[in-house]
Order: structure tokens, then C-alpha cells, then sequence
């Protein structure tokens, strides 16, 4: 789950990061107000769950309380990288002498969080890996034993020479773990982090992203959430407990299990078609889940044909077969569906779907091949 | 001969009493698996379906039964605590089939379990089979035959699409490992391609991986250098948007690394047959042998 810059700002804060003070806001009267009362000039950063924000154009600089209404007035009507932004940050402009850049990663091959610091801040750290690796430490941490203080003080040196800035750098280091561990994050990134021209060491942005597997171990976290950024279909399932992720095709795909979901959608392509969708209805399904994702599917008027494809394992096709006929009772489909089903009690769900007027087959190949010949406007059988 | 389970294989269940653990280890049973104790803390001393003994911790079901492997149903905040439970009670193979187990907590268990010369399977997968001699997980047995193909796949379902297509074709399996989907787990590719290299039953491998990580280009790598038998692969995710996390925890594009893309130039590269539908495997491997 990805939360804001001011939230995550707000979780370093109260472990002791450095951060100049902010605001929250949503319109450009608060955003004028909010100026008025730090004075001087402030910067109006977007709010919003993509990368990139400075070049799509919502990080501005403004001098006077006017300016920054002007700017907020343009920041919020932006959509970057498709997602629309409701609210932004209003900070003090601080001077900057120097900027590195401080984060945690989760590693798959180390199988441990890693540091990555370096000198060179402010930019993205892809590109710094890849144009300059040796301006870049990277620190496996053992979880067991923590953030070693000589570690902190390694990292620390790596980005500074001046002893009393090291020793405030691996402070910052300490907290910045402490706050990754404490939050069930698999990223915690400070960028930049900035020196004033007076030596003081600052964090100017905050990016965190938790792990969804530690929200029922953290509520407070979950409520943290900002579902109005998020893609409305995207929450409903969630709500549901679906998985589900929204693209750009027209066929409609609801599949059990993440693996065959995702080759599903590969055949569609393989096939001349496009996915609308990726969407796992999950293990031990019942007929209430397939009837909630069948409403999700439907609602998007992108949709010209419905795939099921459903392998019976700790699944029951009997239950989706259910589902099916339930959901389409309550809402009559508008467009033509594709229904696949082969495992765990496939000859009731057969007999169920017949008796409702559906038919079934129980070759995935076909079954993709049919779906993506009635999306591009093929007759039904 | 088979890989990491058979006939002999001795299985405690940890969440016996669970909902799913309940329900898969009647499954277990009815395929022939040899269950000889379930963990449940505070209901040491019951019986399971009247003949499988339950008992408080692992270390008591050890001390009795002795048992090699474990395997573990218990909700995703506590399977953490189970895995270093059995770890350090001595289990030697534990299977994790639990999802949604928090990352950071696989960080603490992982080195762990190593230190302790166990090995790990999982999280987040579905287990393993030796058909025709023992299951530990929640793979369907009625879907495989006994042969030689060596099946591995970080996948479930898609798992049982292809041992199905295999099956049907007449062409039977001589281990389906499940590693799961997980970023972090315990065995992973190039554990299972070993073992399937140095098991006489097996004389090809079908192995399915999906967008996220670099597993499988270090699988690849491993198939060119150590491995005489065929290998035939397919990799899920084509159509994945970078990311997004695709249901499962580990199948995410991150930055331009990651990608199906990627995943199958190393397998072109490494000379494993590459599967453009699921439907494939069964053409690519009788070609190979």
C-alpha cells in the first residue's frame, strides 16, 4: 500500500527525522492561507501515488500567498500518470546547499532490507545505479540484531566527511529503520536529503510503501489509506476481497489464482485480444464472490465479452457455477460471455449453468480463443 | 526415487484443527500421505478424525513421532512463529502453504531455518506431490499420474492447468513442487532443477515462472551449466502492468526489472524450450526426450 508524502513525513517526524513543518490542503483559498501564515516563499507539492511528480508539473515554488493560490489552482486540476490530484503539501522553500539520497529497500535476493545511500540526491536512483553504481552503498540489515550503530555510522560517512554531520546522518538512519520495521514497510525512502547552507541536515521528501500482508497487524495503518486516489473499481474489490487490477482491454477476465490468472490474460493477447482486467477471485471461493466480481466486470462499459476461467482445485466450479446464474439474475449481462470450468465437482456445475440457459466448455484454449472472437464483435453461439 | 518427499515421508500438521488445515489433511490422508501428528496449542491430547494425535507444540510431536516434515496451515500473523517452531524442534523439511505471511517477518525466518540445516518450502504455495506415493499440501491428487516429468512453479493453479494437460497426454510426473509466489520464500528454482537433475525418475522438467524477481534468470543460468535433462518453461505475466502487484506478493515489475521479457530471453539464451500457452508444454517436452 502506497501512502502520501505528508503521511509518511508525518510517521518520520515522530521518529525523529528532521522535516521542515507542512501543511495539507485541498483548495487554493487553504493552500493561500497555509502560505500567508509561513511566509515567505513556499513550495506546493501534489499529492498523488506516482513518481515523477516534478516533470508532470506538481512541484511548484511560489513567492507570495497570491502565487501559491495561482499555482495550487493549476496543481489540482492535474491528473499525473492517469490519477487525479486532490490534495497538496505546502512547505517553507528551504535553501539547500547539498542533497543525498537515504533509503530501505526490501531485496528479494538477500532475502533482508537494504540501505542505499549516496552523495548524489535529488534524482532518481534508478538512474544513479545504473549511470554511476559507485556513488551508490548498499547495506544488507540482518532483522535480528537490527541496525548496528557502526553500520549507521558507515552509512553515514559514506555521504559525508564532517564528523558532526555523520553522527546527525546516522541518527536519521536509525529512525528511518526503526520506522521501516515498525510499519511493515518494503520501502522507506528519504530524497532529498538535504544540508542548509547553516550545516543542518533536513529531510525535504518521504516516500514509504507498507506491505498489504501487515495491515491486519497495523489498523491504524490501513487507515492511512486514500481510497479517493485510487482507481473506484480497484476499491470495490478490495472490498470484496478480490484482487483485481484495471487495464486497458475489453475482455473481461475473472479466474481463480494469481498464476492462471495472469497466463489467462497472456492467451487473450497471444489470441489478438486485450485483457480488461486482472482479477483473482482467489482459493476457497464462494458463490457471493463471484457475484460481486461479475458486478465489478460489468461495470466497466469497456467490457465487450466476459472470460471464466476456472481450474477446480480447493475451488469449487459448483459454487462459481452458482455465482454465476445468481448474479446474472440480479443483473442480466449485456454482453456475451465465455464460461471455462474444469476440476472439483465440474459435472454439477455444468448441470447447473445448462439448466440456466449457459454453456460451458472445459478447454481453456478454446474457451480464451471464443472470448476474444465475441469482444471484437463475433456472433454468440 | 522422487524429490525431497515419498512413500516413507512422515508429516506433522501444524494447524491441524484449522479450517483449511482440518479439510487438506482428510485430503492428505485419503492420497496415502503419512500424517503421524497435528500441532494445535491447547489441544494437546485430542485425536484428529480419530487417529491422527494432536498435540500442544512441535517439540512434543517430535519427541513422539520423530517425524521429517511439517506442514503449515496456520493464519498468516502466526505462520512465522510456526516455521521457527518447527525449525527449532528439528523438523527437517517444513512446508508453508500459508498466505499473506508479512515479508519482514520471512527476513527473521529464513536465516534461521538455514542455520538450523532444515529446509524451507513456501510460503504461499501450494505444496508438493510424489504422485502415487505422498502429497503435503493442497495440490489435487486426481489430476496426477506417476512418470517422469519434474513440475516447479511459483504458481497454483496454473500449476494444476499444466500437470492436467501433462496427465491427459499420458505423460506423468514424478514431483510437482509448488516454491509459491512470495518475494521471499524458503526452496526456490534452481533447489528443485538440482534435485530433479540428480533423480533418476525424472528425465525432463516443466517449469513455470511469472514476472518479478530474477529467480528465473538465475534458473536459467544454472540450466546451461549444470543440467544434461530438458528443460521446458513458461512465464506468466506478458500482459502485466509495471508496478502493480499481481496478486501474488513477489509477481510485480519494479522499475523495467522484472519483466516476462526479460524472463524469456534467459530461458531462449539457456536453451529451455520456451511455452507460449500452457497448452505447449505437452509438444515441447515430447520433442525433447
Amino acid at each position: 500500500m502506497n501512502i502520501h508524502e505528508y503521511q509518511a513525513k508525518e510517521i518520520l517526524r515522530n521518529e525523529g527525522v528532521p522535516i521542515p513543518p507542512g501543511e495539507v490542503a485541498s483548495t487554493p483559498e487553504e493552500v493561500e492561507r497555509i502560505a500567508k501564515q509561513y511566509g515567505g516563499t513556499v513550495v506546493v507539492k501534489a499529492q498523488v501515488h506516482a513518481g515523477g511528480r516534478g516533470k508532470a508539473g506538481g512541484v511548484k515554488l511560489a513567492k507570495t500567498p497570491a502565487e501559491a493560490k495561482e499555482v495550487a489552482e493549476k496543481i489540482l486540476k492535474l491528473h499525473i500518470k492517469g490519477l487525479p490530484v486532490l490534495k497538496v503539501l505546502v512547505t517553507p522553500a528551504a535553501d539547500i546547499a547539498n542533497e543525498a539520497y537515504v533509503g530501505i529497500i526490501l531485496d528479494r535476493a538477500s532475502k533482508k532490507p537494504v540501505f542505499m545511500v549516496s552523495p548524489a540526491g535529488g534524482i532518481d536512483i534508478e538512474e544513479v545505479a545504473e549511470k554511476t553504481p559507485e556513488k551508490i552503498l548498499k547495506l544488507p540489515i540482518d532483522t535480528r540484531y537490527g541496525l548496528q550503530p557502526y553500520q549507521a555510522s558507515r552509512l553515514g560517512f559514506f555521504l559525508f566527511d564532517d564528523v558532526k554531520k555523520v553522527r546527525a546522518a546516522a541518527k536519521i538512519m536509525q529512525s528511518l529503520y526503526t520506522a521501516f520495521m515498525k510499519n511493515g514497510c518494503s520501502l522507506a525512502e528519504i530524497n532529498p536529503l538535504v544540508t542548509t547552507p547553516a550545516g543542518d541536515i533536513v529531510a525535504l521528501d518521504a516516500k514509504m510503501v507498507i506491505d498489504d500482508n501487515e495491515l491486519d497487524r497495523h489498523p491504524e495503518l490501513a487507515e492511512l489509506r486514500d481510497e479517493s486516489a485510487e482507481e473506484p473499481s480497484e476499491v470495490m474489490a478490495r472490498n470484496a476481497n478480490l484482487t483485481f487490477i484495471k487495464l486497458d482491454g475489453d475482455v473481461g477476465c475473472v479466474v481463480n489464482g494469481a498464476g492462471l490468472a495472469m497466463a489467462t490474460m497472456d492467451l487473450v493477447k497471444y489470441y489478438g485480444g486485450e485483457p480488461a482486467n486482472f482479477l483473482d477471485i482467489g482459493g476457497s471461493s464462494n458463490p457471493e464472490k463471484v457475484v460481486n466480481a461479475l458486478k465489478i466486470i460489468t461495470s466497466d462499459p469497456s467490457v465487450k465479452a466476459i472470460l471464466f476461467n476456472i481450474f477446480g482445485g480447493i475451488t469449487r466450479t459448483d459454487d462459481v457455477a452458482n455465482g454465476i446464474v445468481t448474479a446474472t439474475k440480479q443483473n442480466p449481462l449485456k454482453v456475451p460471455i465465455v464460461i471455462r470450468l474444469t476440476g472439483t465437482n465440474e459435472e454439477i456445475a455444468m448441470k447447473i449453468l445448462e439448466e440456466n440457459g449457459f454453456s460451458a466448455s472445459s478447454d481453456m484454449d478454446e474457451a480464451v480463443k471464443r472470448a476474444v472472437e465475441l469482444a471484437k464483435g463475433g456472433k454468440a453461439a | 526415487m522422487s524429490v525431497f518427499i515419498d512413500k516413507s515421508t512422515t508429516v506433522i500438521v501444524q494447524g491441524i484443527t484449522g479450517r483449511d488445515g482440518s479439510f487438506h489433511t482428510k485430503q492428505m490422508l485419503e492420497y496415502g500421505t503419512k500424517i503421524v501428528a497435528g500441532v494445535t496449542p491447547g489441544k494437546g491430547g485430542q485425536l484428529f478424525e480419530g487417529t491422527v494425535p494432536i498435540f500442544n507444540t512441535v517439540a512434543e510431536a517430535m519427541a513422539a513421532t520423530n517425524a521429517n516434515t511439517s506442514v503449515i496451515y496456520v493464519p498468516p500473523l502466526y505462520a512465522a512463529d510456526a516455521m521457527l517452531e518447527a525449525a527449532d524442534a528439528g523438523v527437517k523439511f517444513i512446508v508453508a502453504i500459508t498466505e499473506g505471511v508479512p515479508v519482514l517477518d520471512m527476513t527473521r525466518v529464513y536465516p534461521f531455518v538455514k542455520e538450523k540445516g532444515a529446509r524451507l518450502l513456501g510460503p504461499n504455495c501450494p505444496g508438493l506431490i510424489t504422485p502415487g506415493e505422498s502429497k503435503v499440501g493442497i495440490i489435487p491428487g486426481r489430476i496426477c499420474t506417476p512418470g517422469s516429468i519434474g513440475v516447479v512453479s511459483r504458481s497454483g493453479t496454473l500449476t494444476y492447468e499444466v500437470v492436467y494437460q501433462l496427465t491427459r497426454a499420458g505423460m506423468g510426473q514424478s514431483t510437482c513442487v509448488g516454491i509459491g509466489g512470495d518475494p521471499i520464500n524458503g526452496t526456490n528454482f534452481i533447489d528443485c532443477l538440482a534435485a530433479f537433475e540428480a533423480d533418476p525418475k525424472t528425465k525432463a522438467v516443466a517449469m513455470m515462472g511469472e514476472i518479478g524477481g530474477t529467480d528465473e534468470q538465475e534458473a536459467a543460468a544454472f540450466v546451461k551449466q549444470h543440467m544434461k535433462k530438458p528443460v521446458v518453461g513458461f512465464i506468466a505475466g506478458q500482459t502485466a502492468p509495471p508496478g502493480r502487484r499481481m496478486g501474488h506478493a513477489g509477481a510485480i515489475i519494479s522499475g523495467s526489472s522484472g519483466t516476462a521479457a526479460e524472463k524469456i530471453a534467459a530461458f531462449e539464451e539457456a536453451g529451455i524450450g520456451v511455452a507460449k500457452r500452457p497448452m505447449d508444454f505437452v509438444e515441447l517436452l515430447k520433442a525433447r526426450m
